[in-house]
């Protein structure tokens, strides 16, 4: 005998077969729960909005109510003044709260500061969606966290076996010995503003670099917010203003499209530095024409990512961003049921950031 | 090997030439003996082994990876060895008995004895103890496609550095020295003295000119000067010596110092004579006396067999410009005038048919000499005019100096072929330059089915001046009608866009060309803020010149 549920109670707590599909689903704003009445960084303004970290592919303005980190939250009002959402709730890492029929619980995801894992569980099925994540050590954030789960949320940014990202600390010093081997040449390093920027700073000041920083005005308050945060950067300056001939020598931290930019025009001779994954492949290098490719990422390589799936215990893969196929065919040659999410709309930020009006000038 | 690694890895991106040098200097005063020595012969191109197959490589990874990841890495990196040298598997060995990664002493000398056999075993092994950059170095060794953006010349130049010792030094002693060129940094360091050239017939590092401007001649004295035509052939140095058992050697070098004697038997027998000498000239196929063009003569070029064949189809012949030695002497010290004057008596004296004199050009004017280049003809180049290429002037009093100096020698070469053509799409530089827009696609007008519109007809990033780039680069900006990429659309209408004078070489026919044509080193002559896009040139002007041009190689062909 089966007992005919009327399609209204399917928010009801009594549902005796739940699939996972109908905890979370991809819709065109993003990945939606209808059992918790929320989307996870949804694309499009929604009523309720799950944040995972700070990227401004991930946080969007215009949505309801937002429930993220302190310091995504934080950094949503940096970028998109207090306005960004009509109401917010700060979770702390560890949190678990119960939103509709489903309970949602935020883990370390060691992508950038405040970043986080959401899992979702409902009834004895626990979804992890891991927005953009990272294994690697990485100073200026909380360490990645595990978490078992039954469907597993990937990112795949660099999910080819191309990439190994190697320690960062090595890249750090490939820098530091062309400044060494250049002094009369600026070194300009391109990174993204929100993470990766303070993370090459923090890898040059493990690697015993302790002379001023220089910054491009657009990355200025998202790098004091992490100072606030308690994040030690050494001692930082605006690059604003500052005599050519004073920055020969000098490291310059601006975004990636500002280091091919009229803007490089104020530096001694400069020495294009790129600080990305992508930075593997020659042919990315060379296409942005950059000079001193840096291999630092804020995502999982290879390695990283299908550790992680393996890790996580979960018999399903989800792949969303990035370079679906190879991780999903490397999930089912292992026994995993895996499929693409197909979700639009989320993007590398290496590849996507413009200096814009404020930076040109900066 | 992979500190080497670590040096092609930052050389490959390095545009900068002093950067390079740089960088190069600095490995050979932190790398030991042997390595560095290795590593100037694989930057110079000296050392020798037989190349792996690309096969053997895809092989390899074939067995440690699956396939279908290999093709979508493969697909999205597009160079076999850097997707084998990121792809290839950590190899599982017990931590502590992990061997140390080769040394490029160690890759190079076993390479040189390695059976073939063998070499997939000891390739894996060493990919398995590198890492990225160095498997990837290791790839592009063995299998001879070490493309990093290095002459040989460079790297010399870096090694001298090392010593603070001139560059034409360590040229002179080269062809008699070998890898791992111990005595050669021992020399460099301070350590023990110069190693002595023990090749009886060396090579000399050529002299080249600076290309002359209209604006040079207001400072220049005709009288100072000796003029000759510029033959477009291939410069050659044929050098003759007696080594230790007293048997003559004679050699041939392209002007890189490469060693092109298999390439010439024809010649040799006209060289081999009883005293030393070393003459700079140019490789030129004469047929019934009578200079071909550079078509005709490119078919004995890159030949690995040399066919009787070919030998009497397109006999090669040596037209001398200087005279470096005679005998025991070196003449390079000598004013110009005076080594002339020994060279005519020298090829008089050897009155060969295959090695003749380059003739002077009598001038008393540039104005003279303006004409005459214009018209070679009757001028004295007669019906070699063909392959005449400009004019070389030389001053009277200069010594042979190595390497371009300055206001010693000057080529004027004849009128390019010159079309006003429309600025389309520009795209980002390189290097120093990547901040600019700095290559510009051009295209001339045609009648294409729906009315009058641009078609490409090339790409230039020479030509202009820094300041010209700057205003370029600030129109490309502000007249930007849609981005691609790295690729900038510019506003091309017949009242709006900007007109570039391209000067070219030549014409060719190409398929790969929307228009048809190719053109041989564009760069943009002048920029025309005067003329409006619709004045132009059209695709049938550049027809015509095609036309031309290919009647004139025709005529060439068929003179024999
Ligand atoms: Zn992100």
């Amino acid at each position: 005998m089966y007992e005919l549920v009327p399609k209204t109670d399917l928010r009801s707590a009594y549902i005796p077969d739940m699939r996972a599909q109908d905890i979370l689903m991809p819709v065109a704003a993003g990945l939606c729960c209808r059992p918790g009445g929320f989307h996870i960084d949804p694309v499009r303004p929604v009523e309720r909005a799950v944040i995972t970290h700070g990227h401004s592919d991930h946080a969007r303005a215009g949505h309801g109510a937002v429930l993220a980190t302190q310091e995504t939250l934080d950094m949503m009002r940096l970028r998109y003044g207090d306005n960004f959402a009509r109401t917010t709730q700060a979770i702390a890492y560890g949190e678990e709260i119960r939103l509709g029929d489903v309970s949602v619980k935020f883990h370390p995801a060691g992508h950038v500061l405040g970043s986080a894992q959401i899992a979702v569980s409902c009834k004895d099925i626990r979804i992890v969606a891991s927005g953009d994540y990272k294994d690697a050590p990485d100073p200026t954030c909380a360490p990645f966290e595990v978490v078992p789960c039954d469907v597993f949320i990937t990112e795949a940014t660099f999910g080819l076996p191309v990439f190994h990202h190697g320690l960062a600390a090595d890249e750090a010093r490939k820098l530091l010995a062309s400044v060494a081997l250049f002094p009369e040449r600026a070194h300009l390093v391109g990174a993204y503003s929100l993470g990766k920027a303070q993370r090459v700073i923090a890898l040059l000041r493990a690697a015993g670099y302790d002379t001023p920083i220089y910054l491009h005005g657009a990355m200025e308050k998202i790098t004091h917010y992490y100072q606030s945060r308690g994040i030690d950067l050494g001692e930082l300056r605006s690059v604003k203003g500052v005599k050519k001939a004073d920055l020969a020598g000098t490291i310059t931290l601006a975004p990636p499209s500002a280091t091919s930019d009229i803007w490089t025009r104020r530096f001694p001779d400069p020495v294009t530095a790129f600080a990305s994954g992508w930075m593997r492949v020659r042919a990315r290098a060379r296409q942005r024409g950059v000079e001193l490719p840096l291999v630092i990422s804020d995502h999982a390589d290879w390695d990283g990512l299908t550790a992680t799936i393996d890790a996580t215990g979960a018999g399903e893969i989800w792949v969303t961003h990035g370079q679906e196929d190879a991780l999903v065919h490397w999930c089912t040659a292992k026994g995993l049921a895996a499929r693409p999410l197909d979700l639009v709309g989320y993007g590398d930020e290496d590849e996507a950031e413009a200096p814009g009006g404020e930076g040109a000038e900066a | 090997m992979n500190r080497f690694a670590e040096l092609l890895d930052r050389l490959a991106y390095e545009p900068g030439r002093n950067n390079k040098l740089r960088l190069i200097t600095n490995y050979f005063r932190a790398t030991e003996d042997p390595d560095r020595g290795y590593a100037l012969a694989a930057l110079t191109g000296a050392l020798s082994f037989k190349h792996a197959k690309p096969g053997l490589i895809r092989d390899l990874i074939a067995g440690r990876t699956d396939p279908v990841l290999f093709a979508l890495s493969y697909d999205y990196v597009g160079d076999l060895s850097e997707t084998v040298a990121l792809m290839w598997p950590k190899a599982s060995l017990p931590l502590h008995n992990n061997p140390p990664p080769p040394t490029l002493t160690e890759v190079v000398t076993t390479l040189r004895t390695l059976g073939k056999t063998e070499l997939p075993k000891q390739l894996a092994r060493w990919l398995d103890e590198l890492d990225e950059t160095g498997r990837w170095a290791l790839l592009k060794l063995v299998t001879g496609a070490m493309r990093i953006g290095i002459s040989a010349r460079l790297a010399k130049t870096a090694a001298a550095a090392l010593g603070d010792k001139d560059t034409h030094d360590l040229e002179l002693m080269w062809p008699g020295l070998a890898p791992p060129y111990l005595d050669l940094f021992a020399w460099l360091e301070g350590r023990a003295d110069k190693p002595v050239n023990r090749d009886p017939a060396p090579f000399r590092p050529v002299m080249l000119a600076h290309a002359i401007e209209d604006t040079d001649f207001a400072n220049l004295d005709a009288s100072d000067y000796i003029a000759e035509w510029k033959w477009d052939g291939i410069r050659a140095q044929a050098v003759s010596g007696r080594d230790q058992h007293g048997n003559t050697q004679v050699r041939l070098y392209s002007r890189s110092g490469e060693d092109i004697t298999g390439s010439f038997p024809d010649l040799l027998p006209s060289l081999r004579l009883q005293d030393p000498f070393a003459i700079d000239g140019e490789l030129l196929v004469l047929r019934d006396g009578r200079v071909q063009t550079f078509n005709v003569l490119q078919q004995r070029l890159n030949r690995k067999v040399v066919s009787p064949k070919l030998l009497k189809d397109y006999p090669i012949h040596l037209r001398a410009y200087d005279l470096l030695g005679e005998g025991d002497t070196d003449l390079r010290e000598l004013p110009f005038a005076e080594r002339r004057e020994r060279l005519e008596a020298f090829v008089s004296k050897l009155n060969d048919p295959r090695v003749d004199l380059s003739p002077t050009i009598a001038f008393d004017s540039w104005e003279t000499l303006r004409a005459a280049r214009a018209d070679p003809s009757p001028a004295g180049a007669g019906e070699d005019a063909e392959a005449v290429e400009g004019m070389m002037l030389k001053r009277r009093d200069a010594p042979y100096l190595p390497g371009r100096p300055k206001g010693q020698w000057w080529k004027w070469k004849r009128d390019p072929h010159i079309i006003d053509a429309v600025l389309m799409y520009a795209q980002r530089g390189h290097g120093k330059r990547s901040s600019y827009y700095s290559d510009y696609t051009f295209g001339v007008w045609t009648n294409g089915g729906d009315g009058e519109q641009l078609v490409p007809v090339g790409k230039a990033y020479f030509g202009f001046t820094d300041e010209e780039l700057v205003q370029i680069d600030r129109f490309v900006r502000r007249n930007t009608t849609e981005k691609f990429g790295p690729v900038r659309h510019v506003v091309h209408e017949p009242e709006q866009g900007l007109v570039l004078e391209v000067a070219f070489e030549g014409l060719a026919r190409s398929s790969r060309h929307k228009s048809g044509v190719a053109m041989r080193f564009p760069r943009i002559n002048r920029l025309r803020w005067d003329k409006p896009p619709r004045e132009a040139d059209r695709l049938e002007t550049l027809e015509r010149m095609l036309k031309a041009d290919s009647a004139k190689q025709a005529a060439a062909v068929e003179r024999y």
